[in-house]
Order: C-alpha cells, then sequence, then structure tokens
C-alpha cells in the first residue's frame, strides 16, 4: 500500500490549524473582552488562561511548520501574498504574549499600558487571521471588493473569537464575571451568526470554483447538512446560556461545547471548498508538496509524537480543571 | 556582485529577528536546569531558602521563556517569506529537521511548561520535578535539531541531488555532519556561561542592596558552573575553528583577516582591515602567529581570501566580532575563575567591587553568543548553504516597501519589549527572593 503522503499531511495541517483556532481563539477572544470586564476581574480572566496560551500558540508553529516543510511552494507564495497581515499578526501575537507576563509585575500606568496592550495585541492578532483567511478564499486578488471580503472576514473570526473566549469564561469562571460573559456569549453569538451567514453568501459569489462544488445537485441536498448543523449549534449556545441563568446548576460545559461545534462546522465547510488547493484555482496540495523522501521521514517523526502530545495536552487541561481565581496562577 | 536592497532589506529583518530570538533560548536552555537544580534541593532538603530561590528564577524563566516563544513564532513565518528558494532548494533535508524540532522539543516545552510554573501545588512533588525535567530536556533537545540544520547549512554531508532539488541520502550523515558536534558543544557552553553569569550577575545586584541567603545560594552556584564551564569552552571553541579551518577555510581567512595565501602568516592581533587595499591599516601582529596556532607549525601555508574569490566573506564584522567574543570570554573565565576562588573555596563574603563587575558582567554571555553568531553567520557568506546555495538566489519576491515597513514595526516591538524585560528582571533581582 502506498500513502499520499500529501494528502496525510494536507489533513495534519488542517487538525492543527482547526486546533490552534479553537484553543487560541478562546483565549484571543478573551483578551479582546478585557476593556468590558472590571480590574478586579480581569485578573481572574487572565488567570483562567495563563497555563494554557503558550501550548496554544504552539499548534500554530505545528501547523505553519507543516506549510513549510510538505508544502514548501505554498508556503513562499501564501505568506509571501500575506506578508504585511502576517507581521501584523505577529506582532500582535508578540504583546499580548509577554503582555501576560508583564502586566502580573508591572505598576501603576505601567500595568494600565500592558492590559491595554495586551487587549490590543489579541484584537490585531484576530483580525489579522480573519483578514488572511479572507485573502486566501478569494486567491489573493487585488482589488477593492476582495480587500472588503477580508475586512468582513476579519471582523467575523473576531466575533467569532469574542463568543469562543465569553463561552470559556462561562465554563472557567463563576458569580458576576460569568453572568457577564453569559451575555457577551450571546453578542459574540449574533455577530459571528451574521458573519458567517454574509461569508457563506460571498464565498460562491467570489470564486466560481467554490460555487460549482457547492451548488452541483444533488450533491447540493446532502451538503446542506452543513449548514443545518451549524444553526443547530448555533441555537444549542444561545439556549445553554439562558438556561445558566435561569438555573445555575445547568451545564457550564455546554456553550463552549457549542462554540467549538460551529467552529469546527465552519472549518469543515471552509475545507470543503478549498480542497485541494493550498492557494484556490492555483496550486494544489500535489504541486505544492516537497520531495517524497522528505514527507516520509516526518510522517515517521509525528505518527510517534502526536499521540503523545495529544495525551500530555489533555493531562494538562486536567491538572487545571476547575473554576479560575485571581492571582491563581501567579508565579 | 552588488547587493540589491531588497536582500539587504531581507538579511536586516531575518536577522534582526534571529538575533534578538537567540537571546532567550540562550539563557532558558540553563535557566531551566538551574531551576531543575534547584528544585531538586528543596525536595530534598526542605529547605525554603531552595523554595525562595526556585521561586525567584522561575519568574526570570517565565518571562524570559515568553520571549522565546513570541519571537520564535517570527521565524517559522519568516523563513518562507524571506527566504523562499531555501525551501525549494533545500526544503527536503531542512524541512524534516525543523519538523522534528517542532514536534519533540517545542511540544515538550510548551505543554509541560504549564505545569512546571502553575502546578506546583496542584500535582503530586515528583510529577511537578518530572515536568521541570521535560522542560529543561525539550530547551536542549530544541537546540540539538536547531544547531544541527544549522551545521548542515555550514558544512553539508549525507545529500544527494535529485532533479535541481537536494534531498536527504544519509540522514545520520546530515545530522552528525562534520560541525555538528564542535558547534553543539560549543553552543550548549554558551548558554550555559550565559545563563550563569545572568544569575551571578542578578544575585550580585541583590547583594549590594541586602545580606540575602537566597542570593548567596544562587550565586555559589552559579559561579562554580561558570568557573568549570568557562575553560572547557575556550578548548571547544579552539577545537570548533580547527574543524571550520578544514571545512570552511574562507571563514577563517576572514576571521584572521588573512588576504594573500603565503607561509609563516602573521597572527593579527588589532587592525583596520580594507577591502579597497586587501590590506590591513596599522596592523599590529605577531610574526607567523597565524600558521603556528591554525597549523601548530610556523612556516605552514595558510590560504588567504585571494584563494576563494569571488565566494568570500565580508572581514571586518569577522575580524571584530571574533576579537569582542573572545576578549568577553577571557574576561569571563578570570571573573569566574577568581569569584570562585574567593567566595566558593575560601568561603568569603564577596566584597562589593567584586559584586559590583558581578553586576556589569551579568549580560556579557550575551555579548559573546552574538558575536558568536555573527562570525558563524557572516563567515558563511555569500553562501546560504555553503557551495550548495547562493544567499542572493534565496529571496523573495516581497517589495521593498512591505520588507521596510515590517522591519520598522519589528524593530518597534522589540525595543518595547526588551525595555520591559530589563526594567523587569532589574526590578526582580533588586526585590530578590523577598516577596
Amino acid at each position: 500500500m502506498t500513502i499520499d503522503y500529501p494528502l496525510v499531511f494536507c489533513g495534519l495541517m488542517g487538525l492543527a490549524i482547526l486546533l490552534y483556532v479553537v484553543l487560541d481563539g478562546y483565549d484571543l477572544g478573551v483578551g479582546m473582552l478585557m476593556p468590558a470586564a472590571a480590574p478586579p476581574e480581569q485578573d481572574v480572566m487572565v488567570a483562567s488562561i495563563g497555563p494554557f496560551w503558550d501550548a496554544n500558540e504552539t499548534w500554530l508553529v505545528l501547523g505553519i511548520g507543516i506549510l513549510l516543510v510538505a508544502f514548501p511552494a505554498a508556503h513562499g507564495l501564501i505568506l509571501g501574498a500575506l506578508y504585511l497581515p502576517v507581521a501584523g499578526m505577529l506582532i500582535g501575537l508578540m504583546l499580548r504574549g509577554v503582555a501576560f507576563e508583564f502586566r502580573i509585575k508591572a505598576e501603576g500606568w505601567h500595568r494600565e499600558l500592558w492590559n491595554w496592550l495586551f487587549w490590543f495585541g489579541s484584537f490585531v492578532a484576530s483580525f489579522a487571521q480573519g483578514y488572511m483567511l479572507g485573502r486566501t478564499i478569494t486567491g489573493f486578488l487585488p482589488g477593492f471588493l476582495p480587500f472588503l471580503f477580508g475586512l468582513l472576514v476579519g471582523a467575523s473570526v473576531c466575533g467569532g473569537y469574542v463568543l469562543l473566549g465569553a463561552s470559556w469564561l462561562v465554563l472557567r469562571t463563576d458569580g458576576a464575571l460569568q453572568r457577564k460573559a453569559l451575555a457577551w456569549a450571546r453578542w459574540g453569538l449574533l455577530w459571528v451568526g451574521l458573519g458567517v451567514l454574509l461569508v457563506s453568501v460571498a464565498t460562491p459569489l467570489a470564486s466560481d470554483t467554490v460555487r460549482h462544488k457547492w451548488f452541483d445537485f444533488p450533491r447540493t441536498l446532502a451538503l446542506m447538512l452543513l449548514p443545518l448543523a451549524s444553526a443547530a449549534a448555533w441555537l444549542l449556545v444561545w439556549r445553554s446560556t439562558r438556561r445558566i441563568e435561569r438555573d445555575p446548576g445547568a451545564s457550564h460545559a455546554l456553550p463552549f461545547a457549542g462554540a467549538v461545534a460551529m467552529f469546527a462546522l465552519a472549518f469543515a465547510g471552509l475545507a470543503y471548498s478549498l480542497f485541494p488547493y493550498l492557494v484556490i484555482d492555483q496550486m494544489t496540495i500535489w504541486q505544492a508538496a516537497t520531495h517524497p523522501s522528505a514527507l516520509r521521514v516526518t510522517f515517521y517523526g509525528a505518527v510517534v509524537v502526536l499521540p503523545f502530545l495529544i495525551a500530555y495536552t489533555v493531562f494538562a487541561y486536567r491538572v487545571f480543571r476547575g473554576k479560575a481565581r485571581a492571582g491563581m496562577y501567579e508565579h | 556582485m552588488v547587493a540589491s536592497d531588497a536582500l539587504l532589506l531581507a538579511r536586516a529583518q531575518f536577522g534582526l529577528n534571529i538575533g534578538f530570538h537567540i537571546l532567550f533560548p540562550t539563557l532558558t536552555i540553563t535557566l531551566a536546569w538551574f531551576l531543575l537544580y534547584f528544585r531538586v534541593r528543596y525536595a530534598r532538603s526542605g529547605d525554603a531558602q531552595w523554595l525562595a530561590v526556585y521561586k525567584l528564577w522561575v519568574k526570570v524563566f517565565a518571562l524570559t521563556f515568553a520571549m522565546g516563544v513570541v519571537s520564535g513564532i517570527t521565524m517559522s513565518f519568516q523563513f518562507g517569506t524571506n527566504w523562499p528558494g531555501y525551501m525549494l532548494k533545500v526544503g527536503a533535508v531542512a524541512g524534516p529537521l525543523l519538523a522534528y524540532e517542532v514536534l519533540t522539543a517545542f511540544f515538550l516545552e510548551a505543554t509541560f511548561l504549564g505545569i512546571m510554573l502553575f502546578g506546583m501545588n496542584r500535582v503530586p512533588s515528583s510529577v511537578h520535578i518530572f515536568s521541570a525535567t521535560m522542560v529543561a530536556g525539550g530547551t536542549t533537545l530544541s537546540a540539538f535539531w536547531i544547531l544541527a540544520l544549522n551545521s548542515w547549512m555550514q558544512t553539508p554531508a549525507g545529500f544527494a541531488i535529485d532533479g535541481g532539488q537536494v534531498i536527504a541520502a544519509d540522514w545520520l550523515a546530515v545530522i552528525f555532519n562534520p560541525s555538528f558536534p564542535y558547534r553543539f558543544a560549543h553552543m550548549l557552553i554558551a548558554s550555559g556561561l550565559t545563563g550563569a553569569f545572568v544569575i551571578i550577575g542578578l544575585s550580585a545586584w541583590r547583594l549590594l542592596r541586602a545580606d540575602d541567603d537566597a542570593a548567596t545560594k544562587s550565586l555559589r552556584a552559579a559561579l562554580i558552573v561558570a568557573a568549570v564551564l568557562a575553560p572547557i569552552q575556550i578548548f571547544v571553541g579552539d577545537s570548533h575553528g580547527l574543524n571550520t579551518l578544514a571545512h570552511q577555510p574562507a571563514k577563517i581567512a576572514g576571521i584572521e583577516a588573512i588576504w594573500k595565501t603565503g607561509k609563516g602568516v602573521p597572527l593579527v592581533l588589532f587592525a583596520i582591515p580594507n577591502p579597497e587595499t586587501q590590506t590591513n591599516d596599522y596592523a599590529v601582529e605577531i610574526p607567523k602567529g597565524a600558521s603556528w596556532i591554525l597549523k601548530h607549525d610556523a612556516d605552514a601555508e595558510l590560504k588567504g581570501l585571494d584563494a576563494f574569490v569571488p565566494d568570500t566573506p565580508p572581514v571586518a564584522p569577522l575580524f571584530f566580532a571574533f576579537r569582542a567574543m573572545v576578549g568577553l570570554g577571557a574576561a569571563m573565565l578570570a571573573i569566574a575563575w577568581f569569584g570562585g576562588w574567593l567566595v566558593v573555596i575560601r568561603r568569603r563574603k564577596p566584597p562589593r567591587l567584586l559584586l559590583w563587575i558581578f553586576s556589569a558582567f551579568t549580560f556579557a554571555g550575551w555579548g559573546a553568543t552574538l558575536c558568536g553568531w555573527l562570525v558563524t553567520e557572516i563567515g558563511r557568506q555569500p553562501w546560504l548553504v555553503t557551495g550548495l546555495l547562493r544567499t542572493a538566489d534565496a529571496t523573495g519576491k516581497v517589495s521593498e516597501g512591505a520588507l521596510g515597513a515590517s522591519l520598522t514595526g519589528y524593530v518597534t516591538v522589540y525595543a518595547l519589549m526588551f525595555t520591559a524585560y530589563m526594567v523587569v528582571l532589574t526590578h526582580l533581582a533588586r526585590k530578590g527572593s523577598q516577596t
């Protein structure tokens, strides 16, 4: 049996990117929600993501790393075309990453500055990621409309991350902050609902390739399961936040689970739209793949290491389960 | 060959990022092992002072690690954006090495780091120590893969050519290429000295303000490490130099400012290399010194830069950076031995003047590491991968405007981050473990 390595690495890269988006998405979302909370609540919010953000961002390195290692031609093409938004995202990630450390240790206006940079960095990184996604969907077309589309996706991703962040806070906090987070989650939900709707309408209009893939009867009927499931997940999040408000004993995990499901479904839709292209209409995964010998040796490493990686990620989340308290994770 | 502005900008940007990044792993590799040592001492003795030392240095470690993570993410993007030709030509060798670094090392650190930093009261002591071991092992493994790749670019081995693409024929030969053992040892010891001097310097900074048992403990531990590593580093560095002479003679010619091939070549102690005339101005030389040091024979022939035209590195940066590195190394040896003799062997309280000298040398390791890095990377020019790929042939199509704008952004953010890092570090050191 021969293994289709480009396909395998495409799957691994997809998995890494989906995990990154969900995992770093919630901590970026918490960062964007900072200005909406009172200072003592901000400390609880930071404590709830403190032990995780480092490892969360590592999934980005893995996803981009696979793109670089397995599909070098596409890495240069995609990231070259996205050079400035990538730089913006990196600067955003840098600022918020070190702000975790600096805001605890700083005092007075320094602390204010790092709080602000934490919010600003989270926002810039989220928006840049969405903008990059928008540019990728349109195959980096020049012009005003594709640019506008990029801004739209940027805003939608921010909404999605706010939803993830808020539902994470529902899971990891209690009391007044949790009640605020329930309201934030619903705002995020409205925002992301609007965004996904607009993106779903705009994407087939922006690309013939995508339109043909989705509107080809009778396949369209089966594909309609995706938006239906998304709508169901949307409703689940909405209703579960309402239920927690009425009955504090209701599951605190449901909103987060629903938000993750929405992300996974949106991801599946996008993956279906783009596959097998890495650069739409220009470069497929097989055209972009590196030499088979390099793919094979990397594959062995990945097969051995990934199960361990997932196992101790799960272990770390188990160690830090439960509700967060301010200053809990200050070392 | 006239380098284009885009090439220069791409190199400046990549050099800035990697030069900024290298500072932090250099420190965390060693701090991780020191922390493990402090942690085990505490577990064995139950002495609260060791816990205080651990808790202080874990703060420094967390901060340094965060700086390394965020500047490291940038690298994974810039490999492709600034040097697309690199991955297309040698990606089949470089790619898997980078992938293994991410897989085995980076994740080991990042995942266990959470437990190490925040989990001390949540997991049993043994699990916590295990996590600290995995973090320390992960940082070192990280260095292993990166140094394997860097060494392969300097002295490629174990490869074959398949349709214009360089592929690996023998992975063991790729990893354990001729310069790897020397470079890896040199870098790890450099990290050890850098970390030890940071601990010495910041502990001294604390002791200048107050008598502090915890700071005395960390000072003594780090002095021992520095005093042992400094002479080993001089020996390893010398062997590394002889290895470079065998495999990259043009780099040595640049370092020693030897313009013309000849016998009984003098050792240039100081000069201003002049690329126009291909001679050294204001030279202070030891007759036949270079031949003697490099070949252990005063009349031996040494190849000059004229033997490698047109593939010659620029001389002045190599010449000066190398001398700065050696000078810093010698000063660090003297300080570590004198300090070790006084504080560890004779068990004296260090006098204030010595504490001031320790503090002044806090970041000497960074200085020496950066100089060494400049020597080895600039010395490789104009090659990106020696004999296989020129730097100029690997550049991408990113416009000068985009490069310039993002470079400005990076410089601004790095300056901000570095200032804040220094402020927090000195603040932590001043307060010591009394927090």
